[in-house]
């Protein structure tokens, strides 16, 4: 079921929305994958200009000896989501899913994905069944490509 | 006598030189103020010209601080929020202040020529100072854009009462639940302190120089 919601998400270019416990869920399906999680928006600039690399990292996710699985999670508003998001991300049709986080009071959802996290984006969160780590920060390719090799091998299966 | 004076300025010097050390090791807390911490003073340029900082507010009972700026949307949504702030709270005796702490090699929009130009199109009815060297922002640990402080007045200067987000909903103010800063400013203007003091927003990174 889940696959073929991807799948019609990918036909349709749709974006649907997830929760932190939907993403929860996810986590814990995908046991021995390890999830590279993007909080990104539209009008921010600094998140749009990174979304390459993780383009790249999609495409390359089978190089790394373990299933890895990059997911790009807009906080976009729900208004902007036919008239901005959707558009965007058919426009630039990248490999990665593409997800509308749907949740309200950031003062408390912030926390839930990391105390740590101060609320600014790019953020990405990388999450293995054993640990995970919140990058506040925006990435190049390389500095990506280190970092999920980096985690990957203090994370063995 | 030249000698207690040659010896006072070795000290002096000593002390300097100590203090000058202690600073290029720690030249600023990086993660800036908590609650109950005094706030730092300081004193930047505002958009019609004039140096202004928490001092020059001598009368105030407290303030508000808010770092935001020209470019980021998260800031762009919340400008009539600030407005209102100011509109509401001057008169009770806590000001606000906008402060503009990012580069404008990074990010060109929010430089100090378009601030004044944004000021003058919304009519900003608060002074908007531009933190051209970030000190400010990296001593009260500001982390993203928009990020408020409620400052209270002390017999000797200002302790931080309140850190984070101006509401509980960035996309739509008619949709907020939860007033951060005014309830903060009202607790204190009670003589209580703020039920949430710290909360934390999504917005922009502040665009910090590069190398």
């Amino acid at each position: 079921m889940i696959v073929g919601l991807v799948l019609a998400a990918l036909l349709s270019m749709s974006v649907p929305d997830i929760t932190l416990a939907d993403l929860e869920r996810r986590f814990a399906a995908g046991s021995d994958t390890v999830f590279v999680v993007n909080f990104w928006a539209t009008w921010c600039a600094p998140c749009v200009a990174e979304l390459p690399a993780f383009d790249h990292l999609a495409r390359t996710s089978r190089s790394y000896g373990r299933p890895v699985k990059v997911l790009l999670v807009s906080l976009d508003a729900h208004r902007d989501r036919s008239t901005t998001l959707e558009p965007f991300v058919r426009k630039r049709a990248y490999a990665c899913e593409v997800v509308r986080l749907n949740e309200t009071s950031p003062h408390l959802w912030i926390d839930r994905v990391d105390p740590a996290w101060q609320g600014s984006i790019p953020a990405t969160w990388i999450v293995a069944r054993d640990r995970r780590v919140l990058h506040e920060r925006e990435f190049t390719r390389r500095e990506l490509i280190d970092t999920v090799k980096s985690f990957l091998s203090r994370s063995p299966r | 006598m030249t000698t207690t004076i040659g010896r006072i300025g070795i000290v002096l010097a000593l002390v300097l030189c100590a203090c000058s050390m202690m600073m290029a090791q720690n030249p600023i807390a990086p993660e800036g103020v908590k609650i109950g911490d005094n706030a730092p003073e300081f004193v930047l340029k505002n958009v019609d010209g004039a140096v202004i900082g928490p001092r020059t507010f001598a009368a105030a009972k407290g303030l508000i601080i808010v770092f935001t700026c020209n470019h980021c949307p998260f800031s762009v949504k919340y400008e009539d929020r600030i407005i209102a702030l100011q509109r509401e709270f001057a008169a009770k005796g806590f000001p606000l202040i906008a402060v503009n702490p990012n580069d404008t090699i990074v990010s060109p929009e929010d430089s100090y020529s378009k601030m004044q130009k944004r000021a003058a199109d919304k009519a900003f009815p608060f002074p908007y100072l531009f933190d051209e060297t970030q000190v400010v922002a990296q001593r009260y640990g500001a982390r993203r854009t928009p990020h408020a402080y409620v400052l209270l007045r002390t017999r000797t200067g200002w302790t931080v009462e309140y850190i984070g987000a101006i509401d509980d909903n960035a996309d739509n103010a008619a949709e907020a639940t939860q007033y951060f800063v005014a309830d903060a400013v009202n607790a204190l203007l009670k003589g209580t302190k703020p039920a949430q003091p710290m909360t934390k927003a999504i917005g922009c990174t502040i665009k910090w120089k590069k190398g």
